[in-house]
């Protein structure tokens, strides 16, 4: 991955609906090869007017977008060719084999027949076992792996995931995890949107913010949660405190609940933040611990906070 | 040209027909054939013939018209508008396929579900009258060509509807009463002569006459005629699918 290198360009999108709705405004946005980007934002913020914009879904009222070196546009089929979509809905034909329907979506971008090809994308999503049961028999869980695979059956550079874990369980969750990774291993640069911020965390190498049309931020993904992950660690104390003592005061603790809690506020990891270390010191004044709560912000929090600032 | 493409989803439409076998061929050839029942053998055979034509014959390029129009209709329109409704459309819009590649593939699958449809209503129709194919060749043209220009217009029909109620509103309201009125039971030189002048504006009249022709050497209207009536009109069906396709009308927001 280099920053030099990008592979889907974004400049001025603008989508604006027949109904007025204007679902994008001036969206420009680089995606670098081989990384992962993970597109964040509430519902309607337009993450999936930006994929179905890119991969030809949908027509931009205005603006440019290159994949691959190819305009969307003017040189739609190489463009397309390149790209893979996992959409959000759990759209297949439902009286399909599982085999039947990859195969078809292989067919579909212009690859030959290749039995082992599929074999091998059916294994990695745990579908092997299913591949000649109708798509009707399949649970929701497997559904969403069955997309997948339709998505990987021509071997794409570009994998867009379009809420790839929304309702699924946390099995699967780590599942697609796993497989995300592995997939940016070999080169695939990936792009999710996704509600879960730990899922962007774990994932993402930068993370990019929409709201109501408009990108309000990219960063990568260490500095955004940086900046906007807070944490805190509530430290109930066994023997009340009258006050913070001296030596603590470099951790700007707060004393809660009548001095029988320390509340300490940080960003980012607890071992970037040296919760270990406030640990030690706390043990150094002689200050005996009765609990330990963590809360993180959530994603909701995130957004309140950054949409409120944008 | 993606022949992967046009392979996938002619198979993928071929497949749906075959699963529902009973549905797409063998319901069309069964009402046909209570028609020749009827109209053919019961009827048929207290009426005079046509054009020197026993009636029971007579009818036989009518009817196989008739059905095979309302299934190019019925197959071309649920080939493109099944996959919108159920979302899977998507898979298609976003892969390399150009227009005229989506058009053979679910077009040329529907022809196809058609001419069959027609050959085994043919032969169905020689269990109960006799009848003889005078220009081979034609006969097989003109099944051709009315199962490719129809499929198209249903798959016209498939793109505009909004619901299933407007995808049964064009062949219902419009093509049955063109059909029956197009001279699959009777000559339009039958109809009194001020009649006959408006029934050559029902463009089913050209392609029933040119098939008829091909069975029996007789026809309402010249056979160039009918041949380029029907050419003329599946090249403005195929200019409007183009247009569909490519400006995304009703596929692409």
């Amino acid at each position: 991955m280099g920053k030099s290198d990008p592979i889907i360009s974004i400049e001025k999108v603008s989508k604006t609906y027949a109904s007025g709705l204007a679902a994008l405004t001036d969206v420009s946005l680089t995606i670098h090869r081989g990384e992962i980007f993970a597109l964040l934002g509430p519902n309607g913020a337009g993450k999936t007017t930006l994929i179905g914009v890119v991969c030809g879904l949908i027509n931009a009222t205005s603006g440019r977008i290159v994949a691959d070196g190819h305009d969307v546009v003017t040189d739609a089929r190489a463009a397309r060719s390149t790209i893979g979509l996992v959409p959000q809905e759990l759209s297949t034909d439902m009286f399909e084999t599982v085999r039947a329907t990859v195969s078809f979506s292989r067919g579909l971008f212009g690859k030959p027949a290749d039995p082992a090809h599929i074999e091998k994308v059916l294994r990695d999503l745990s579908l092997w076992d299913k591949r000649d049961t109708k798509i009707k028999e399949l649970s929701g869980g497997m559904k969403r792996r069955v997309l997948i695979a339709k998505a990987l059956s021509h071997g794409p550079r570009i994998l867009f995931l379009d809420e790839p874990t929304a309702g699924v369980d946390v099995a699967l969750r780590h599942d697609m995890w796993r497989l995300v990774t592995a997939l940016r291993a070999t080169g695939v640069t990936i792009i999710l949107t996704t509600h879960y911020i730990e899922e962007a965390e774990q994932m993402a190498d930068r993370i990019g913010v929409i709201d109501k049309g408009a990108l309000v931020l990219v960063e990568d993904t260490k500095a955004l949660m940086e900046k906007l992950g807070k944490r805190q660690a509530k430290l109930f104390v066994k023997e009340p405190l009258h006050e913070v003592p001296a030596a603590l005061a470099s951790w700007q603790l707060d004393l809660e609940d009548n001095g029988r809690a320390l509340v300490y506020a940080f960003s980012g990891s607890r071992e970037e933040a040296g919760l270990g270390a406030l640990l030690t010191a706390l043990h150094e004044q002689g200050i005996a611990l009765r609990d330990v709560q963590t809360r993180e912000s959530s994603l909701e929090e995130i957004f309140v906070n950054l949409i409120g600032k944008s | 040209m993606n022949t992967h493409a046009v392979r996938a989803i002619y198979r993928f439409e071929m497949a749906r027909t075959f699963r529902t076998l009973l549905q797409s061929l063998a319901a069309p050839a069964i009402s046909t054939s209570l028609y020749f029942i009827v109209f053919g053998s019961a009827i048929g055979s207290r009426m005079t013939e046509i054009e020197g034509v026993p009636y029971g014959s007579f009818i036989v390029p009518g009817l196989t018209m008739l059905s095979v129009l309302t299934e190019s209709i019925s197959n071309g329109s649920f080939g493109i508008y099944m996959p919108r409704f159920a979302g899977t459309i998507y898979e298609v819009l976003s892969a390399p396929v150009s227009w005229l590649e989506m058009v053979l593939g679910y077009v040329g699958a529907s022809a196809s579900k058609s001419i069959l449809l027609g050959a085994i209503i043919l032969a169905t129709a020689r269990l109960f009258v006799p009848y003889t194919v005078a220009h081979p060749l034609w006969m097989v043209a003109f099944l051709v060509l009315t199962a490719v220009t129809f499929s198209l217009f249903g798959f016209i029909i498939g793109i505009w509807a909004d619901g299933f109620e407007k995808l049964q509103l064009v062949p219902s309201v419009i093509i049955t009463p063109l059909a029956f009125l197009g001279g699959s039971f009777y000559s339009i030189k039958m109809l009194p002569s001020p009649w006959q002048k408006v029934a050559l504006a029902n463009p089913v009249v050209y392609l029933i006459s040119g098939f008829r022709w091909s069975f029996f050497g007789t026809s309402d209207v010249a056979v160039e005629i009918s041949a380029g009536m029907t050419l003329a009109f599946m090249g403005a069906c195929l200019l409007l699918v183009r247009w569909m396709l490519k400006s995304g009308y009703k596929l692409r927001t």
